[in-house]
């Protein structure tokens, strides 16, 4: 669930657009460089922004009773790196926004913010010390998925308690209120989305594993190792 | 097929709760972002006016669940599509 349009008002739209926009215009860099340097990973590409698409979609109900949906951003984080997600997420938002009044054009810049840049900054992160850590890699997908689905939803709550801070009790009140909305919902679904997330790693390794030691997610020797361990 | 098994049950885990909660409460599964809407009234005492409003808006419920379920398709199509490919360009060769 996304901050409703109209629903920051200045100076926080402004901001979050101010934070967005140079990573996504370096992720649009990335991406071109990607695309010239290697046509063979354009559809895994499609298959990482569709993976978002579907997951976005899917409104799932929790059980604080009320409904939100995961964001499905960690397995694009984990292939391409959270700069090129930030572009995938744009696109995605932008069609929510323009097609399903779900989100919208002035908060567009904070969604983004939380969607398309923290979380899979926060996943992309736990992937790269998981890995170090050498941990089992399905293990790794799915904590990453999962906390970076949640964080998208902390931050969420972030930027609606700082537009909107309580009084008496300021930002830390309201935060928790949001929190208590979105973090809390978002539990369940998080995990749900861990779950799907390694699922379809799985999948991608059993039929296009080469490229993924052609992108630099994962080493050949590492790639046999997992193709080798029956998941 | 073991990581199969448990992203089964994880979902069988959550349908059972989500199926409690909804017999034992009445929750209304609404919108998370419709509570938020809720609480952002309270803590401004009801003075809030968004500063603008969606360029468009799905005319009913039919039609922004028709849209969604577009979404979904089109996401879940294209990745068929290539897994489809590959599978059986990896059994062609």
């Amino acid at each position: 669930m996304h901050v409703m349009e109209g629903f920051l008002p200045g100076p926080w739209w402004q901001i979050w657009f101010a934070l967005s926009i140079p990573v996504v215009a370096y992720g649009i860099y990335r991406l071109d460089r990607l695309i010239k340097e290697n046509r063979g990973i354009l559809p895994l590409l499609a298959v990482a922004g569709a993976f978002i698409f579907v997951l976005s979609a899917l409104k799932l109900p929790s059980v604080t009773g009320s409904c939100s949906h995961p964001t499905g951003t960690g397995l694009a984080a984990i292939l391409f790196g959270p700069a090129i997600t930030a572009v995938l997420g744009t696109i995605v938002l932008l069609y929510q926004a323009l097609f399903l009044a779900h989100g919208g054009l002035t908060t567009l810049g904070a969604n983004v913010f939380s969607m398309g840049i923290v979380g899979p900054v926060v996943a992309y992160v736990i992937y790269k010390v998981g890995m170090r850590m050498n941990l089992n890699f399905y293990a790794i997908v799915f904590l990453a998925a999962t906390l970076g689905d949640w964080a998208t939803y902390v931050v969420t709550s972030l930027e609606l308690a700082l537009a909107f801070p309580a009084d008496p009790g300021g930002i830390v009140t309201s935060f928790k209120a949001f929190a208590t909305i979105f973090a809390l919902t978002q539990i369940p679904l998080a995990i749900i989305e861990g779950a799907i997330t390694a699922l379809i790693f799985k999948y991608i390794i059993q039929v296009k594993g080469d490229v993924l030691a052609g992108c630099g997610v994962l080493s050949n020797a590492r790639l046999s190792k997992i193709r080798g361990t029956a998941a | 097929m073991k990581l199969e098994i448990i992203v089964v049950a994880i979902i069988l885990v959550f349908t059972g709760l989500f199926l409690y909660v909804a017999s034992n409460t009445d929750a209304e599964f609404g919108g998370a972002d419709g509570e938020a809407e809720g609480v952002i009234e309270e803590l401004t005492g009801g003075t809030y006016e968004p500063i603008r409003d969606p360029l468009w808006e799905p005319p009913s419920g039919e039609i922004e669940s028709l849209l969604f379920g577009l979404q979904i398709a089109l996401g879940a199509l294209i990745i068929g599509y290539f897994f489809g490919y590959y599978r059986s360009r990896d059994q062609s060769s």
